[in-house]
């Protein structure tokens, strides 16, 4: 036997996984402190004076209302917190960044992978990367600045900023989700499904929808379910670009409001533990549930692509 | 006989039209298909160009030298934007020093050490991928309830009598939000970098008589390096863009003084993005101002992902000639 290695030696493996752990410590303290503030709508008597999840999910009839709805106004006289009007508000936006997304990002994913030359997708996919470098705090800005104005002058919406301009704004966050994961699936399907195909006399346009496509669509659902976390989540653009107006209409043309948006222009302005700021924590938490099962679907999707695939190849 | 030719020469005749006409519709399927494609790429890279063309156009004429060296004057109508960049550099240093090290860590027990299909590594995998998607608003609150209310508010009792000094908003508390934030950036960077490390490098290093502490330690993580370094750049450009996350947890409009300890707040120039182009008293003489330091922003994280780029690509040539 050899000289044994000094103590400190296997010393750095324990602390290397206790470091490992802090991952995991972090999502348990995130889920746990975000949840911690959201607590007191289930028991604390001076918030449940105000809010509860009943006041919150079911419409109310509010005086001065003619008919029950669900109203979003924290900082009235009578403090409403109908919820429906930014769940709506969210499903809209994200619903139009996806019909957004979806096409472009899988479409140029396509051409990249199986059109293009090598030399062009060496240029072309750090240049799509690159939108993704893009701080989503810029794009709310080129949205709230200049694409309002020319979809306004192109369309003309009555309010500015509304849903679609905001989900239009939002699916160039998502493009790059989708593109990136896309193009990887499309590269990942081996090339002997693609002689095979041929082989049996398959048009090229055949291989490609027929076998190509069938064949990667674990990994694209993989980047549809991540570029939908992402939409749902994405908070600076929405907040610039959507106009802000929590009511419930069906219009894309509305302006329009995110729970993410409304987290982040309302909680500076809260009272600590007070009904507001317990019903923003739980907001937070509803999207960390949301974002959390979304994204799991994403990376089961992926491991089952990698899986289909590694078996084959 | 002679009639039964005749057909067969039709028969021929016709089955050949219909190949011409089956690859003439295929021709114009594939053609199709690849024009579609090709469109949708088209506006892909549009869109950039667009965005792009309409910053700099618009905040190259204000961008100069004292812009970057003056603080703003006038309510934000006049000066630059220099105490934003004092504060995202000292943010992004305490976010680096903070969360760089244990994504690192990280990523060397997940590839060198930890057994592949333990109960820890699999926890410490999905926790990883989940922290990439948690939106980052969640950080911003979670970041206000954990490290202002909990861990300053607990420090501000234990030392400070009570003295309202680190459970508020400060420097350190965004910087370590933003931290978490990025762990995942530099973990999954890392872990790319030491899976390119050959095996035998490993194997000769143990072959040697290396322990295991100093074959990861002497042998793989220097390999590995440029991996680390490119962690540590995205990590940064995110940490430089990212607003959600600072709302609540340090960011500030505007401060008269540069911000001189741990607890003090500060600017930053894409929360200064923010704050301009949404509750500007004047819409009209701020905008010169506001596309200026989005180009500046855009600039910073445009060089630090071509860097990151570029670094990775290098890498992996490397790693190639190696192996």
């Amino acid at each position: 036997m050899l000289a044994s290695a000094p103590f400190w030696h296997r010393a750095a493996e324990w602390v290397l996984r206790a470091l490992a752990a802090s991952a995991v410590v972090a999502i348990i303290l995130i889920l746990v402190f975000i949840a911690k503030e959201a607590a007191p709508i289930f028991y604390s008597g001076v918030v449940r004076s105000e809010v509860t999840l009943a006041k919150m999910f079911v419409p109310q009839l509010w005086p001065g209302y003619d008919e029950s709805g669900s109203v979003w106004q924290p900082v009235s006289e009578i403090p409403k917190f109908g919820i429906w009007p930014l769940i709506l508000g969210t499903v809209k936006v994200t619903v139009v960044a996806m019909a957004v997304s979806v096409p472009l990002g899988v479409g140029a994913a396509l051409y990249v992978s199986q059109y293009a030359r090598p030399s062009t997708r060496e240029v072309v996919k750090p240049i799509v990367e690159l939108l993704a470098g893009i701080p989503s705090v810029v794009l709310g800005f080129f949205a709230l600045m200049v694409m309002a104005s020319w979809f306004q002058n192109l369309f003309g919406f009555e309010s500015r900023l509304n849903a679609l301009v905001s989900g239009v704004a939002l699916s160039f966050a998502v493009i790059p989700v989708i593109f990136t994961l896309a193009e990887e699936a499309f590269g990942a399907v081996p090339r002997s499904f693609v002689e095979a195909s041929t082989a049996l006399g398959a048009a090229r346009w055949q291989t490609t929808l027929r076998v190509v496509l069938p064949a990667a669509s674990p990994g694209i659902a993989a980047g549809v379910a991540l570029g939908l976390g992402r939409a749902t989540g994405e908070t600076m653009i929405v907040l610039m670009a959507s106009g802000n107006a929590a009511i419930v209409s069906a219009s894309l043309t509305d302006s329009t409001r995110t729970i993410s948006a409304t987290i982040a222009a309302e909680l500076a302005e809260v009272v600590f533990g007070g009904a507001h700021y317990t019903v923003l924590f739980f907001l937070g938490t509803l999207l960390f549930l949301a974002t959390f099962a979304i994204n799991t679907v994403g990376d089961w999707a992926i491991l089952r692509m990698k899986r289909k695939l590694g078996a084959t190849t | 006989m002679t009639a039964s030719a005749t057909t067969d020469v039709e028969d021929r005749h016709k089955l050949a039209q219909q190949l011409a006409q089956r690859t003439r519709s295929n021709l114009l399927a594939d053609r199709t298909l690849a024009i579609a494609s090709g469109v949708t790429l088209l506006m892909v890279l549009l869109i950039l160009t667009v965005i792009l063309a309409d910053v700099v156009r618009n905040g190259a004429p204000r961008l100069s030298w004292a812009f970057l060296t003056e603080a703003p004057r006038d309510g934000m109508t006049a000066g630059g934007i220099f105490p934003a960049i004092i504060g995202m550099v000292e943010m992004v240093l305490l976010m680096t020093l903070a969360g760089v090290p244990v994504g690192v860590a990280t990523a060397i027990y997940l590839h060198e050490y930890a057994s592949p299909v333990s109960k820890l590594t699999r926890s410490i995998r999905i926790a990883v991928a989940n922290l990439a998607g948690v939106p980052s608003i969640v950080f911003g609150l979670f970041g206000l309830g954990f490290f202002v209310q909990f861990i300053g508010s607990g420090i501000d009792k234990t030392f400070f009598h009570g003295e309202k000094i680190y459970g508020q908003p400060a420097l350190i508390w965004a910087a370590l939000t933003m931290a978490i934030l990025t762990l995942p950036v530099v973990i999954v960077a890392t872990e790319e970098a030491l899976r390119a490390v050959p095996r035998e490098l490993r194997e000769a290093s143990l072959a040697l008589g290396a322990t295991k502490f100093q074959t990861v330690f002497n042998v793989v993580v220097p390999q590995a390096s440029s991996g680390i370094l490119t962690g540590t750049i995205l990590a940064v450009s995110r940490g430089a863009g990212e607003v959600a996350p600072i709302l609540f947890t340090g960011a500030a409009y505007f401060l008269p003084l540069l911000p001189k300890s741990l607890s003090s707040q500060f600017m930053t120039p894409s929360y200064h993005v923010y704050v301009l182009s949404t509750q500007s008293p004047d819409v009209d003489a701020t905008k010169p101002i506001l596309y200026a330091t989005v180009l500046v922003l855009l600039i910073l994280t445009f060089t630090l992902n071509v860097a990151a780029v570029i670094v990775r690509a290098r890498m992996r040539r490397r790693a190639g000639k190696i192996a």
